[in-house]
């Protein structure tokens, strides 16, 4: 089993989850799609673990998975805080950076 | 010239002198300087000026007697010297330190020696005698009392100078008279031609002030002091070149303050002040302070040939443009200015003789004091009966009308003609003896100078006092009150009798301590060169008797004339050289420099600031404040590692 | 490399579901289909750790976390596709070819030399080969996830955590708000209208009828208003239509009554 297929693939899903993440305005779906991104991140690791014959790849993986899940408990909170401030999910309402 | 070994030791022997501190009357010498500059205050800054208060009304009072009373103080110290053993004439007293900065020590001092004690009698004297005179003349003045403050302001500032044991303090006192010099020419200040003229004075003279700051900044370097005795001590040990660069830095200094070639353009129109101060400042004393600095500066000149050449030039040249000069002015303070450049030549002449013509430059100088403000003042009556009228083709047949004013002028005439028995006969003679001993050609162009004094002096006598009555209508000319004509007539007398400070030496034995003194022999008996001058004379006293009494005189100057005469007109072309030389390329300097500021400098920096700007508002657009956006760049950001990445590991 | 070929497609196309469902909850089962995939693709590769994380973890947990968070933020409306940033979705979709075009073609295919595998690597099982780096290796880091985590629990409850600021408002302060607002703006104090009334439904999405036969708006839920599922509330055709049929069931049968003062009156307007 080769691994550029799996690499290719794991690119082609960054890709679409880091457009997702641009074009989506609806916070929940913008995270959906960083989720999308992290795990592409997550099949190259274990195809390179495999590809090297060793495991870190996958201990990799493993602790991408505990920081993601850590990482939407905390962002999923702030949604639902800001949601029940502003009654919307919407990214762009949340402008305040701008002077 | 004189040969090495005589220079040396007339260097060595005056350096012998060993200033002794001050004691009994010398201790009061700062009087001399305290009192006319209290006064200058009082009348400068007391009560609001222009009220008509008690110093409105009286404030020429007190101006008058603190020149007085500083005269009396001066003649109270000359006897007191005269008093002294020879050895002990050269008296110092420490006031206070003036400034202290490591090693540089400026002690505020008066040096009071037989130089100075001469030039403070000078001063004071024909400075009281003017004060006194311009009581009548500017009695209708409105602004008199600031007139006196500034008269006893120059009064201080001159005997600071001349009292100076510090170079330094020879240069407070050098641009004190400066400044009194431009307040006094610019005094009537709403004369736009007064104004520039000021002006002009007080530029030209920053010029030599360089020269002589420069000078002074050298002394320091090379010898860590600039008091005027220890540098006379210290500069007989430096190398050749380093007494040269003082010499002509101190002789630049002294062209600008005397008006000599070629920094003599502002003295002619230094003329639009009131004619007291032209006699006060710019005949008798101020322009004198060249010919001071120079030979108080003797230990300095006599170890440096160069220099001591430098000034025989100037002298020549400046004794020869200046007579010229007088030749060819109508207006009868220009013509006496003219002539005192051109007597200020003579004593220049005279010091870069070295110790050979120290004394006779200062007897000169004296001598030329007397007459010329002499005949100053006396141009002053005359004008002051003409209606303020300067020009001589509207004088004529005033001898009778004027009689003190054309007697006493008369004397003046003489003296300064070299006529025999006279002050200027004495001291002209002495001067071109001098120059012909030493350089044939400096005594050739000091006795041409003679014939042409002469010519142009005679022409204002004519002019002014004999021939037709060319008198515009509205004008009645009249004696000046008594105020004006005594100061007249103890000048005239000074004219006449002040030769007698040479009889017997007197005058070469009093400044041999300070200037060295050295005797050169004649080819021919001392009496055919007098002849020689006395008949050159009366040459040029004939030729302007033949032009100017025998011809009916133009109402307006004739306009078809020799080119000599039209250069003389227009101050041989100084001002024209000046403009051609420095003004022009100046301005063109300047109004580049603004072009390349305005556009170069000031381009960059608003280009710089521009480009900002627009960068700055391109990039706002990024900045749209929301998420997405700065999403996008950096993720764009991220690209543009990756290709980075790839580039270089591709490379 | 069967199972691979099959799974990438669904993957790809699951994934372009996610970036463009109009509607939140079908992005998320999008996305749980890409990741059930993807639990499929490690298992292929040796990782059945990683799967089994995958699959509990990912699709069991988070996948549900979301949906949760997605019911409690409303399904209000379905998101517009609209960009609203000028060139934002231009620039998005150029930058993210040009990033995936450079990973496929590039890094990708930057790989040499040969696949190892990882049979000698999980030899006593991946489960105890993971284990053993784990705690060896990347004890520190994985102490840390510990401490993460506790953190991100925190933040949570933090987050989530609303405080009272001010006392419970009780049955009488509410009754007092309503009448205070009553006296001042005129507003209904009693309860709103509920659905259904004189409709010809009672379900919660008929709006009630007012006496002149329109729609009252306030009587139905603002959610289903929001997603546009109320019903349309005129009834006049609905009636006529009625009126029709009956009139040509005859007169004898089901006739009704006119009212007895203004016959020309229609919907039993005066019987409110």
């Amino acid at each position: 089993m080769t691994v550029e297929p799996f690499i290719g693939l794991s690119a082609l899903l960054f890709a679409i989850g880091a457009i997702g993440v641009l074009v989506r305005r609806n916070a929940i779906v913008v995270f959906m799609c960083v989720e999308l991104m992290l795990n592409a991140c997550n099949l190259s690791f274990v195809t390179f673990a495999r590809a090297h014959g060793n495991l870190d790849g996958q201990v990799a993986a493993f602790f991408v998975m505990v920081v993601a899940a850590a990482e939407v408990v905390v962002g999923l909170a702030i949604i639902v805080s800001i949601f029940r401030t502003r009654r919307s999910a919407s990214v762009d309402d949340a402008s305040l950076l701008k002077l | 010239m004189t040969s090495m070994s005589s220079i040396v030791l007339a260097a060595s022997e005056h350096a012998d002198v060993v200033p002794v501190a001050a004691d009994g009357v010398f201790s009061w010498m700062w009087l001399l300087v305290a009192i006319p500059a209290v006064s200058a205050a009082i009348l400068l800054i007391g009560d609001g000026a222009g009220d008509h208060g008690p110093l409105d009304r009286f404030g020429h009072l007190l101006g008058t007697a603190a020149a007085i009373a500083s005269f009396v103080v001066g003649v109270v110290g000359f006897v007191a010297l005269l008093g002294q053993d020879v050895a002990e004439r050269a008296v110092t007293q420490d006031l206070w330190t003036w400034m202290q900065v490591g090693g540089f020590d400026v002690t505020m001092s008066v040096y009071y020696d037989q130089l100075s004690a001469l030039f403070v009698l000078l001063i004071t004297g024909v400075g009281s005698l003017i004060h006194v005179y311009s009581i009548g003349y500017m009695a209708h003045d409105p602004r008199k009392r600031r007139f006196f403050g500034f008269l006893n302001l120059f009064i201080a500032a001159m005997l600071v100078l001349v009292l100076a044991g510090d170079y330094l303090v020879l240069f407070l006192g050098w641009e004190g008279v400066g400044l009194a010099s431009y307040l006094l020419i610019g005094f009537w200040q709403e004369k736009r031609s007064a104004a520039v003229a000021a002006k002009k004075a007080f530029i030209v003279n920053r010029v030599g002030d360089l020269g002589l700051a420069l000078g002074i900044m050298l002394m320091f370097a090379q010898f860590g002091t600039t008091n005027i005795h220890e540098v006379g001590l210290n500069v007989t040990n430096a190398s050749q070149s380093v007494a040269t660069a003082l010499g002509l830095l101190l002789l630049l200094g002294a062209c600008g303050k005397s008006a000599q070639v070629p920094l003599q353009s502002w003295l002619l129109d230094a003329m639009e002040g009131p004619t007291p101060v032209s006699a006060l400042i710019h005949a008798a004393t101020m322009v004198t302070a060249g010919v001071y600095l120079v030979v108080r500066s003797a230990a300095i000149y006599d170890l440096s040939e160069v220099a001591r050449t430098a000034v025989v030039i100037v002298g020549c040249v400046t004794l020869l443009f200046g007579a010229w000069i007088g030749c060819a002015k109508d207006d009868i303070k220009k013509a006496l200015a003219g002539s005192t450049m051109s007597q200020i030549g003579y004593m220049m002449l005279a010091a870069g003789l070295g110790p050979a013509g120290y004394a006779f430059a200062i007897f000169h100088l004296i001598t030329h004091g007397f007459f010329k403000a002499n005949m100053f003042l006396g141009a002053g009556s005359v004008m002051h009966g003409m209606n303020d009228d300067v020009d001589m083709r509207h004088y004529g047949a005033l001898r009778k009308l004027m009689p003190l004013t054309f007697i006493t002028f008369a004397m003046g005439y003489l003296a300064i003609i070299g006529f025999p028995g006279f002050s200027g006969f004495f001291s002209k003679d002495r001067i071109i003896e001098s120059a012909f001993a030493t350089n044939f050609w400096a005594g050739l162009a000091a006795l041409l100078g003679a014939g042409v004094t002469a010519f142009y002096m005679t022409r204002v006598m004519i002019l002014t006092f004999f021939g037709e009555r060319r008198w515009r209508e509205d004008v009645h000319p009249h004696e000046s009150p008594k105020i004006m004509t005594v100061p007249l007539i103890v000048l005239a007398a000074l004219s006449v009798v002040g030769g007698a400070l040479t009889f017997s030496d007197w005058i070469e034995d009093w400044l041999t301590p300070v200037t060295g003194s050295e005797h050169h022999e004649l080819g021919v008996p001392a009496w055919v060169i007098t002849l020689i001058i006395v008949a050159v004379v009366a040459v040029g006293a004939s030729l302007a008797y033949v032009l100017f009494a025998r011809r009916d005189v133009p109402d307006t100057a004739p306009q078809q004339v020799s080119v000599f005469t039209r250069a003389g007109r227009a101050d041989l072309y100084g001002d024209a050289v000046n403009e051609a030389v420095f003004m022009r390329p100046g301005q063109y300097l300047t109004r580049s420099l603004v072009y390349v500021d305005g556009t170069g400098i000031d381009g960059a920096v608003t280009g710089t600031a521009e480009l900002v700007g627009d960068g700055a508002r391109g990039l706002r657009r990024l900045q749209t404040g929301f998420v997405r956006t700065y999403a996008a760049e950096i993720f764009g950001g991220a690209l543009v590692l990756v290709l980075a990445l790839l580039a270089v590991n591709l490379a | 490399m069967t199972a691979f070929w099959l799974l990438a497609p669904i993957m790809v196309v699951a994934a372009l579901g996610v970036v463009l469902s109009r509607k939140a909850v079908h992005s998320a089962l999008c996305l749980a289909v890409v990741m059930i995939s993807l639990a499929m693709m490690y298992a292929m590769q040796d990782a059945p750790f990683l799967f089994a994380v995958q699959i509990i973890v990912y699709t069991g947990a988070i996948m549900m976390l979301f949906l949760f968070v997605l019911m409690l933020v409303g399904v209000d409306k379905t998101d517009s596709l609209v960009e609203t940033i000028k060139g934002q979705r231009l620039v998005a979709i150029v930058l993210g070819l040009l990033f995936g075009g450079v990973l496929v073609t590039v890094v990708a295919q930057a790989f040499v030399g040969p696949v190892v595998g990882l049979g000698e690597a999980n030899a006593d099982g991946n489960v105890h080969g993971l284990a053993k780096l784990l705690f060896n290796r990347y004890v520190f880091a994985f102490e840390a996830t510990s401490a993460l985590l506790i953190t991100a629990v925190l933040g949570a409850m933090v987050l989530a955590h609303r405080e009272r600021l001010e006392p419970r408002r009780t049955q009488r302060d509410l009754a007092l708000e309503r009448m205070q607002r009553y006296a001042e703006h005129g507003e209904h104090p009693g309860n709103l209208p509920t659905p259904g009334v004189y409709a010809r439904h009672n379900a919660v999405d008929v709006p009630a009828l007012l006496p002149d036969g329109s729609t009252s708006e306030i009587s139905t839920s603002k959610t289903l208003r929001d997603r546009g599922v109320v019903r349309d509330g005129a009834f006049a055709g609905d009636v006529s239509v009625t009126m029709r049929r009956l009139e040509a069931d005859g007169p004898e049968r089901g006739r009704v009554e006119p009212p007895p003062s203004t016959p020309a009156r229609h919907d039993g307007e005066e019987d409110l």
